[in-house]
């Protein structure tokens, strides 16, 4: 019974030097990912999509022509493509493509700040839960009564409590996402603590905090990011409905939300002013979504074609 | 023997210079298999070497994107490479039965199983309403499940394994089909399970004159139940013959390193011939008998509450035996003998009812402070399957440091140094640090976890079923490897595992669990040439290929 020299130690090609811990050995794995993406057309578009948005968000000053609140009472109602206003005025003659760049802006913001709250939140909560077995009858029965709640619910109540404003609305918005949040986590880590080398780290005695933070965690973090990517257009939408009731972001500042509801009174007049920020919304909301999807097909390893 | 029957006719199955590929990829380079009327044809390999994808290409079942690319594919003579779908459909269970791998999966969960058994004669127009019905009932009874009529209304979770895999069976044979492919039949199971199973399929198949083309890996169960094997690696076949030859005279430099590394194959001849062992391992009487055993598993019980049941489960009933330093002890019995319940109890992963595991006499159970790091120093565990033990995201330099930065071992610099040394240890170059788990082959990550056992230079390891997911190679090669350490580092192993021949292999000692008892304990060599129980009798004649060499 000698040893024979089947197979190699090592098999495939040398791997490319690499000096120790840096960015180059995680290339393969993150390249991967990338590459993924990259082949994904759906992906792409998404990608594409957010890119825009992000874009016109970030660099609304620059790339429009007048204050989001500049009334000109002299021009409402303007069709679309009027010289000067490519997308038309609204009823107080503000110019609509204006108003949806710095709208965008609070969309996004809203939705960083909810989405950054219910990972910040529910990220602990579901590794705890799914971790501890006592734990986990207490959060869920809590989870449980909040998704009994349609999200809208407990997002207004929420919003009336902290006072309409953008940090309020976005409160609301991301603690009414952290039960979903939970949920998934828990999830996950229950089934990443039954994995061997959870075991193998337990053997050793290793801290709950050590195994949670340094398996349990990274393990699951591609389940959160793509729940991010789910919960992001939930808070824009969100977000919107706010302001529309007059909950969220208050006027004059520009929001998708309060646009479509100031339009609503005029829209046989001057229907444009309804539609171009419900198309951003819808735009904002497919960006995610798609890349979304790409990005839980890229990471997951299983759905290898 | 009818394997000189062969050429006296047209063979039922011919497979000509097959080549098969996924996208650009061929995957089969010229693969030549011929099935003559009533022969037993087994083909045999390691995982990827092309063996399931040929069955799958006969059957035009090959998943994904792969297609055949070339070669040709005859069925009674006829052509059916490119067949469409209807005539594969005809071919499919009514001309060539299929008993798939996992018993587990293959069956609907959501479904009677007798209505699984009755739509295979319906899909296939052979019968319908009470006839198929009946006639299913007779499949489930000729299939070895008693009580048919009974069984036929019940759902899958209520068979066992190997009942189910006798289902599969039933409907494999339900159309009466001239040639029955097994892809792995029994490799999911028992042994004792396997070679009922076995057993029942070779009378069912020869009552009705069938032919059988069989897939494993496993060279003892193809030489046991087949007239010739076809040895594929690397998709293509090496070597074909007689099974006697193969296996007595392999020609085939890959066919001898198969045969020499197949623990099967290896163990029934020791069992046959009742000599002494074939391994290297230190001699039994190590030098000196030290008083104190390194292990000692005194009196332990575990019991579990089922819902639903006044009684609780017992696991395990009263275990006791103990573990010299320096040797290896093999725990063997099949699933639910309470075999990985004793090494969780051992590893301090689960509390035992009552009873209690020493290590160097100190009670794992109640160590606290320093004694519980001592203990766990000493102590550590290797797994089973090398792709759900190592952290994904973690790289193989971080897995293997991962106990010493657990125990603060050294600093930085001196950590990286011991790793290195660890993975040369494991014959792994310095290079595979750098690299993630999910770029390395089943046998370098049992490697990388033999390496992160030994970070913290323990006394005991205690692997379960630690090579029994791997390859037969790979398998040999991972058994010299801990051979190796034992002889070097003087490190003992609780071995626990299902498979008899892998315990000829390591083991000194041999404690066969059954229901969560000790039915036999004694040294291998004792054991294995005059097992005093008739359960370990069993158990060893069930080892394929055992009646090979007898």
């Amino acid at each position: 019974m000698t040893s024979t020299p089947v197979d190699p130690p090592v098999g495939g090609p040398p791997p490319p030097p690499t000096t120790p811990g840096s960015e180059a050995d995680l290339g393969s794995r993150r390249g991967r990912v990338v590459r993924e993406l990259l082949g994904n057309p759906l992906g792409l578009v998404g990608g594409g999509l957010l890119l825009l948005v992000v874009l016109v968000a970030v660099l609304a000053p620059l790339i429009t022509a007048y204050s989001p609140t500049e009334v000109d009472f002299d021009l409402p109602f303007q069709k679309p493509l009027t010289e000067g206003y490519p997308l038309g005025t609204d009823d107080l003659g503000r110019d609509v493509w204006t108003r949806i760049a710095y709208g965008a802006r609070a969309s996004l913001l809203v939705g960083l700040i909810a989405v950054g709250l219910a990972v910040a939140v529910g990220t602990p909560l579901g590794l705890a839960a799914g971790w501890w077995g006592w734990l986990d009858a207490i959060v869920s029965r809590l989870t449980d009564l909040m998704l009994a709640f349609p999200f809208l619910v407990i997002a207004v109540g929420l919003a009336a409590i902290n006072g309409a404003s953008l940090t309020g609305a976005a409160v609301a918005l991301g603690i009414s996402q952290v039960p979903t949040m939970v949920r998934v986590v828990r999830a996950e880590t229950i089934r990443v603590k039954q994995l061997e080398f959870v075991t193998a780290a337990r053997s050793l005695d290793a801290s709950s905090g050590r195994i949670l933070a340094q398996h349990v965690l990274p393990n699951t973090a591609s389940t959160i990011i793509v729940q991010a990517t789910v919960i992001m257009p939930v808070a824009v939408i969100g977000e919107a409905i706010l302001s529309f009731l007059g909950l969220g972001i208050q006027p004059p500042t520009p929001s998708l939300g309060i646009m479509l509801s100031d339009a609503q009174q005029y829209i046989f007049r001057a229907p444009s002013a309804a539609i171009f920020p419900g198309v951003a919304i819808a735009v904002i909301c497919l960006g995610f979504n798609l890349f979304g999807d790409a990005l839980r097909d890229a990471l997951d390893p299983t759905s290898r074609r | 023997m009818p394997s000189d029957a062969e050429k006296t006719q047209d063979p039922l199955l011919e497979v000509r210079g097959l080549e098969v590929s996924y996208g650009e990829v061929p995957v089969l380079h010229g693969v030549d298999v011929t099935v003559a009327l009533g022969e037993r044809v087994a083909v045999v390999g390691e995982s990827g070497s092309g063996k399931s994808t040929t069955a799958a290409a006969v059957l035009g079942l090959l998943p994904g994107r792969g297609r055949v690319t070339g070669g040709a594919i005859r069925f009674r003579g006829e052509d059916v490479t490119h067949a469409d779908e209807s005539r594969l459909r005809r071919l499919r269970g009514r001309e060539v039965g299929l008993v798939p791998q996992d018993p587990m999966s293959n069956l609907n969960p959501a479904t009677r199983v007798g209505a699984q058994v009755a739509e295979t004669l319906v899909a296939h127009g052979l019968a319908r309403g009470r006839a198929a019905r009946e006639r299913a009932i007779e499949l489930l009874g000729e299939a070895g499940i008693e009580q048919p009529e009974r069984r036929y209304r019940q759902y899958p979770h209520e068979f066992s394994g190997g009942m189910r895999q006798r289902v599969l069976i039933a409907m494999a044979l339900a159309c009466e089909p001239a040639l029955l492919i097994a892809d792995e039949p029994t490799s999911a199971l028992d042994v004792t399970v396997q070679r009922r199973i076995l057993d029942h399929l070779e009378s069912l198949r020869a009552s009705r004159g069938a032919s059988l083309l069989i897939v494993t890996h496993d060279l003892g169960l193809a030489a046991d139940r087949a007239d010739r094997i076809v040895v594929m690696s690397k998709g293509e076949v090496v070597e074909t013959g007689p099974a006697e030859a193969i296996l007595r005279d392999p020609q085939h430099e890959y066919t001898r390193r198969l045969v020499a590394a197949a623990p099967s194959v290896n163990a029934s001849k020791v069992v046959a011939a009742g000599s002494t062992r074939l391994t290297g391992q230190a001699a039994p009487a190590a030098g000196e008998p030290s008083a104190r055993p390194l292990l000692e598993v005194d009196d332990l019980v575990r019991t579990y509450k089922v819902r639903g049941r006044r009684e609780p489960l017992v696991a395990v009933d009263h275990v006791s035996f103990s573990l010299q330093a320096g040797t290896t002890t093999a725990v063997v019995g099949e699933s639910g003998s309470g075999k990985t319940t004793v090494a969780r109890m051992v590893l301090g992963l689960e509390e035992p009812t009552s009873g209690e595991v020493r290590l160097e006499g100190e009670v794992v159970r109640t160590a606290r402070g320093a004694a519980r790091r001592a203990v766990r120093r000493t102590m550590q565990p290797v797994f089973q399957d090398p792709y759900a033990s190592l952290d994904p995201t973690f790289t193989v330099e971080r897995i293997v440091d991962e106990p010493l930065r657990v125990f603060k071992v050294g600093d930085r610099a001196s950590r990286r140094a011991r790793v290195t040394e660890l993975l040369d240890q494991v014959a792994l170059p310095a290079s595979v640090g750098q690299r993630f788990p999910g770029e390395l082959s089943g046998g370098q990550r049992q490697r990388v976890a033999i390496a992160r056992a030994l970070a913290l230079d323990p006394r005991l390891m205690v692997c379960d079923e630690a090579v029994s997911a791997l390859d037969v190679l790979v398998q040999d090669q991972v058994m010299t490897l801990l051979d190796d350490l034992q002889r070097d580092l003087g490190i003992s192993y609780l071995f626990i595992t299902h498979d008899l021949a892998v315990v000829r292999q390591l083991a000194r000692d041999v404690v066969v669990m059954r229901s969560g008892r000790v039915v036999e304990h004694g040294t291998v060599d004792e054991v294995f040439a005059s097992p005093r129980e008739e359960y370990t009798r069993d158990l060893l004649d069930a080892i394929p290929g055992a009646g090979f060499f007898s």
